[in-house]
């Protein structure tokens, strides 16, 4: 079993979804929701099992695991993990409990709900997986059907409007990619069998002539971007964000946009890195723009699910902005901030759902005072509010801290402008986050009750990883190095990546060290 | 003296057994004395077990490939489309018992016997080698088809039908006339001729004035483009869908596309293989035309029947785009795009007859609010069939999708793929706002399900087999493989 734990990690959800779908109809409720959970946490389980065999040394993929899958179209199932894909896995799977244990309060279609959940699990996983193009696109599209049913089947008013938007612009960006994909696959096939295995498509596309492989790069990099989401096509976010159920906004922000990230940097960045180089600056100014932009809309929002939404436009910019720089420090902060994001942001939809759960509103200027009526929850508020805004010693500094300071190395205009933003999301969180605890009470919040025990559940272990991977980072950068370490040297060839910009932060220095 | 050719009926006894089991039918239509379903589905059906089971026995014929005077091949490509066209037959057959069973005053005997007349001209029309044969077939299934579509006799299919049989004679006419002319450009009708040369063998090492042989091709693809209903051809579909009774439709317009478009391959990548650098530019142009009318027309369609009909333009335009690569991997992508299309189009057409049991059909999007609180299963069968037709992982219309894109780039035709794409968005558009209306509207108020067993079952197992095929495609692909190789 131990060489197919990536498979079982895939197939876990899909299982457990198959036993609810034939056993729907004897289900309770309550028997469903449990199920539910007990899946999510096996696979949790079976991909702790992934870490404990992950080889921190070796670079390349690990626990490859692969078979036919239609053998005269050169289609294999293929998967494999490094050091980017093992935490993105990871968070994964550790949101999904998370996210079925907050949606315990979901009343109608419980069954088809938590279907979808499991759908949505083996579809994420799937897609940081893959290794295989056509199957990666797969997953990649497979997770825009239950994800469209989560939003438009139990969100809010304007739900379908946001469902069908998040669709269609998902699936907008991903035409292309199919397209560029096909088209790496035919040239693959002269001469040879026609493969889509990335690590063989790496050699065929390094051999494609420059201007060709610019236009892939952009047909790669418009279904990433769509999905991260980059400024200017990141309009349906907050539509999706907002109208989606607590769980739906959870996984969105928590995990979903990371497959866009995970893309750029897994495909863009090896199979065409003369391109990556050629338009990295380009890409640089939208990931500023709008990590910039994010920040300010944010500002201005009076509805705390939107806010939190434009927030994460901003912090995965830096994401991006790191990516393309190339250097050492920035990259491997890039895929941290992948993942504190994906656990801050997790926890404020979280925290933002529990409010809203007792007061049935989002709007911030029908909240006040809220912290005297529910102190523990307001309390666990805070410390999320400080955590995603890059306190020092909480994990999200570390990752942003990071990308700035590699990102300084390469160019200072985009280090120094990125570093506005760490600013204004100190003032659009602490904002909010006065006017939702301080301030007078509205007299029918006045008895709302504090965290419950499910809730505490839910909450504690995300604050704790929070507090974990900021004091502690070197327990992630110390797989994630060697990983990013290849992925730059794909790209700047004539150094090591080492080399690029000084070992200025411990947490990188020291990692580097076996 | 006119030499004899050697008679070998087998290749052709699907075709004899159809027709026999026909006539069976239409006798016992006109003694009986109280016209009676099941006698008649008994009939049909093992007529097609039959024509079935003679057709499997083709799949390792040792003798000679061409038959009959050359004028009928033999080869496994036919037996695969006599095997998908027999199959939606039978699947039309038993929605239309259904279908009658609701309204017992309406039903028509005559509809299995038609059923088995247009199914052997379709199976012949893929096995056929010489146009005259193949124009022969044409009509017989036309002809059926006609009838069929207006077989209620209500007003709306009367008209439908009168539609389909005025432009159909239209095209019939021009397909015709393009045999008339690729005779007088080869002195044969045959596609590849044994005895003689035949149409390829002329054209092979022609160097001259090719004005006949281009003349030819172009009525060619008027009279096919009708068939398949590829845009600008496409104008009598709408109109037909939506005025055809459902299991009718379910019928035609899955076996209709499968057949037109069978033919069109051996008429185009064998009869006219030295023409190719002439036609491939025509398909490419056609599929443009239709996947882009197609898809942009649909989302204005308020009647899913009428959107479904203008989805079946669109998907004409796929497939075209994997027969623009004018080889065998094109031919093969084309297969199995046919074969998810087909799958689909019976089971879509199913759900749209379940969906308002008895009386007038409701086939307006309003029909379908709230489906999921009323019959759930029939929503998630709808679901499953509406994700294939927008290609959706992991239903077999993604993977037929990809293959005919990866064809057609293949063969250098990208920016055909680019189109094709953009076209799909567009049409998860509409696909997506059925399953909204399903899932996420309040449920229609007086209007009810039809509860039926028969047809569900058809209908589930159509969907079982859709996501079968998506997540393993090489079942299928291991037949196509030697299928798709079409002897000249």
């Amino acid at each position: 079993m131990r060489e197919h734990l990536l498979t079982l990690t895939i197939l876990f959800p899909l299982i457990g979804a198959a036993v609810l779908a034939a056993t729907g109809r004897i289900l309770s409720d309550r028997d469903a929701r449990i199920l539910a959970l007990i899946t999510t946490l096996a696979t949790f389980a079976v991909s702790l099992l992934v870490l404990r065999d992950f080889d921190t040394g070796a670079t390349g993929y690990q626990q490859i695991d692969s078979v036919w899958w239609v053998r005269s179209f050169g289609l294999q199932y293929l998967v494999g993990v490094d050091g980017i894909s093992l935490w993105l896995v990871l968070l994964t799977t550790f949101l999904f409990p998370v996210s079925i244990l907050a949606s315990w309060r979901v009343e109608s279609n419980v069954v088809r709900y938590m279907i979808a959940m499991l759908v949505l699990e083996t579809a994420v996983v799937g897609s940081f997986l893959a290794l295989d193009l056509l199957l990666f696109f797969v997953f990649f599209e497979a997770i825009l059907v239950p994800m469209y049913l989560i939003i438009g089947g139990w969100g809010s008013a304007n739900r379908v409007y946001a469902a069908i938007k998040f669709f269609l612009f998902t699936m907008a960006g991903s035409a292309f990619l199919l397209v560029a994909i096909l088209f790496l696959y035919a040239r693959s096939g002269q001469p040879g069998p026609p493969s889509f295995d990335l690590r063989q498509l790496t050699h065929v596309a390094a051999a494609l002539p420059i201007q060709t492989a610019r236009w892939l790069f952009l047909a790669f990099f418009v279904a990433f971007a769509v999905k991260v989401p980059l400024f200017p096509l990141h309009t349906w976010l907050p539509d999706a964000h907002t109208e989606a159920p607590t769980a739906g906004s959870v996984l969105l922000a928590g995990v979903l946009l990371k497959v866009g990230t995970y893309g750029l940097l897994r495909f863009n960045l090896s199979l065409f890195p003369e391109a990556s180089v050629h338009f990295a600056t380009f890409v640089s100014i939208l990931a500023v723009i709008g990590i910039i932009y994010g920040a300010v809309c944010a500002l201005i929002q009076t509805d705390v699910k939107r806010l939190v939404a434009y927030s994460s436009v901003s912090h995965l910019g830096f994401v991006v902005l790191g990516t393309f720089a190339f250097t050492q420090q920035a990259v491997t902060g890039g895929v941290l901030q992948m993942v504190n994001h994906g656990l801050a942001t997790g926890a404020l939809f979280l925290l933002v759902g529990m409010v809203y759960e007792r007061t049935h509103t989002r709007e911030l200027a029908e909240m006040g005072g809220l912290a005297g009526v529910m102190p523990w929850l307001l309390g666990a508020f805070l410390f999320v509010v400080f955590a995603s805004a890059g306190l020092p010693g909480l994990s999200s500094f570390v990752g942003e801290f990071l990308v700035i300071v590699g990102t300084f190395a390469v160019s200072h205009v985009f280090g120094a402008l990125s570093a506005i933003a760490v600013v204004l999301a100190a003032i659009y969180l602490l904002w909010s986050y006065q006017r939702v605890a301080y301030g007078p009470v509205r007299e029918e919040h006045r008895h709302l009750p504090d965290l419950s025990g499910r809730e505490v559940a839910v909450l504690a272990p995300v604050l704790a990883l929070l507090l974990v991977f900021g004091v502690y980072p070197t327990l992630l950068t110390r797989s994630i190095d060697p990983a990013t370490c290849a992925a730059i040297e794909q790209v700047r060839t004539s150094q090591p990546c080492a080399d690029v910009g000084g070992p200025l932060v411990p947490a990188a220095a020291e990692a580097r060290q076996p | 003296m006119i030499p004899t050719p050697v008679l070998e009926f087998r290749p052709i006894l699907p075709e004899i057994l159809l027709c026999t089991f026909a006539i069976v039918g239409m006798l016992y239509e006109a003694f009986a004395r109280r016209p009676d379903p099941a006698p008649h589905l008994a009939i049909a059906t093992v007529g097609i077990v039959a024509a079935a089971v003679t057709a499997y026995s083709l799949w390792d014929w040792t003798g000679s490939p061409y038959v009959l005077g050359d004028t009928v091949a033999v080869d496994r490509f036919s037996v695969v489309a006599r095997f998908l066209l027999l199959g939606a037959a039978l699947v039309g057959c038993l929605y239309y018992t259904h279908y009658a069973s609701r309204d017992p005053g309406s039903f028509r005997g005559e509809f299995y016997p038609l059923t088995l007349f247009a199914t052997a001209g379709m199976t012949l029309i893929t096995a056929a080698n010489d146009l005259i044969v193949i124009f022969l077939a044409l009509e017989l299934l036309s002809l059926s088809l006609y009838v069929l579509t207006g077989i209620t006799g209500q007003r709306r299919a009367s008209e439908a039908a009168m539609k389909y049989f005025l432009l159909g004679a239209f095209s019939s006419a021009f397909f015709l006339y393009g045999i008339a002319m690729a005779y007088g450009a080869t002195t044969s009708t045959k596609i590849v001729g044994v005895a003689g040369p035949g149409i390829v063998q002329a054209l092979a090492g022609r160097t001259g004035s090719q004005a006949l042989a281009l003349l030819a091709m172009a009525l060619l693809v008027v009279g096919f483009g009708f068939k398949v209903s590829a845009a600008p051809f496409h104008m009598w579909t709408p109109d037909v869908y939506q005025g055809a009774p459902t299991p009718v439709v379910a019928f035609m317009g899955a076996a209709t596309k499968v057949a037109a478009f069978f033919a069109l391959i051996r008429v185009f990548d064998v009869g006219l293989q030295p023409l190719t650098w002439d036609w491939t530019p025509v398909i490419y142009a056609l599929a443009i035309v239709s996947i882009v009318v197609g898809s942009v027309l649909a989302i204005a369609q308020r009647d899913v029947k009428r959107m479904l009909a203008y989805s079946s333009i669109a998907h004409a335009g796929f497939i075209l785009t994997g027969l623009t690569a004018a080889n065998s991997t094109g031919i093969r992508a084309a297969m199995f795009y046919l074969v998810a299309y087909a799958v689909v189009t019976l089971g879509a057409f199913g759900i749209v007859m379940l969906v308002s049991a008895r009386g007038e059909e409701q086939t307006s999007l309003d029909a379908y609010a709230g489906l999921t609180r009323r019959s759930p299963g029939l929503a998630a069968l709808m679901t499953v069939f509406l994700l294939s037709l927008a290609g959706i992982p992991p239903t077999a219309g993604f993977i037929a999708k990809a293959t005919v894109f990866s064809a057609a780039i293949g063969a250098g035709n990208w920016p055909l793929a680019v189109v094709g794409v953009v076209a799909s968005v567009v049409a998860a558009y509409f696909y997506l706002r059925v399953i909204v209306y399903m899932y996420m509207r309040e449920p229609a108020e007086g209007i009810e399900s039809d509860d039926g067993v028969m047809p569900r079952v058809a209908a589930g197992v159509l969907a079982a087999g859709i996501v079968v095929l998506g997540v393993f495609p090489g079942i299928l692909t291991g037949i196509l493989e030697p299928a798709s190789i079409v002897r000249w």
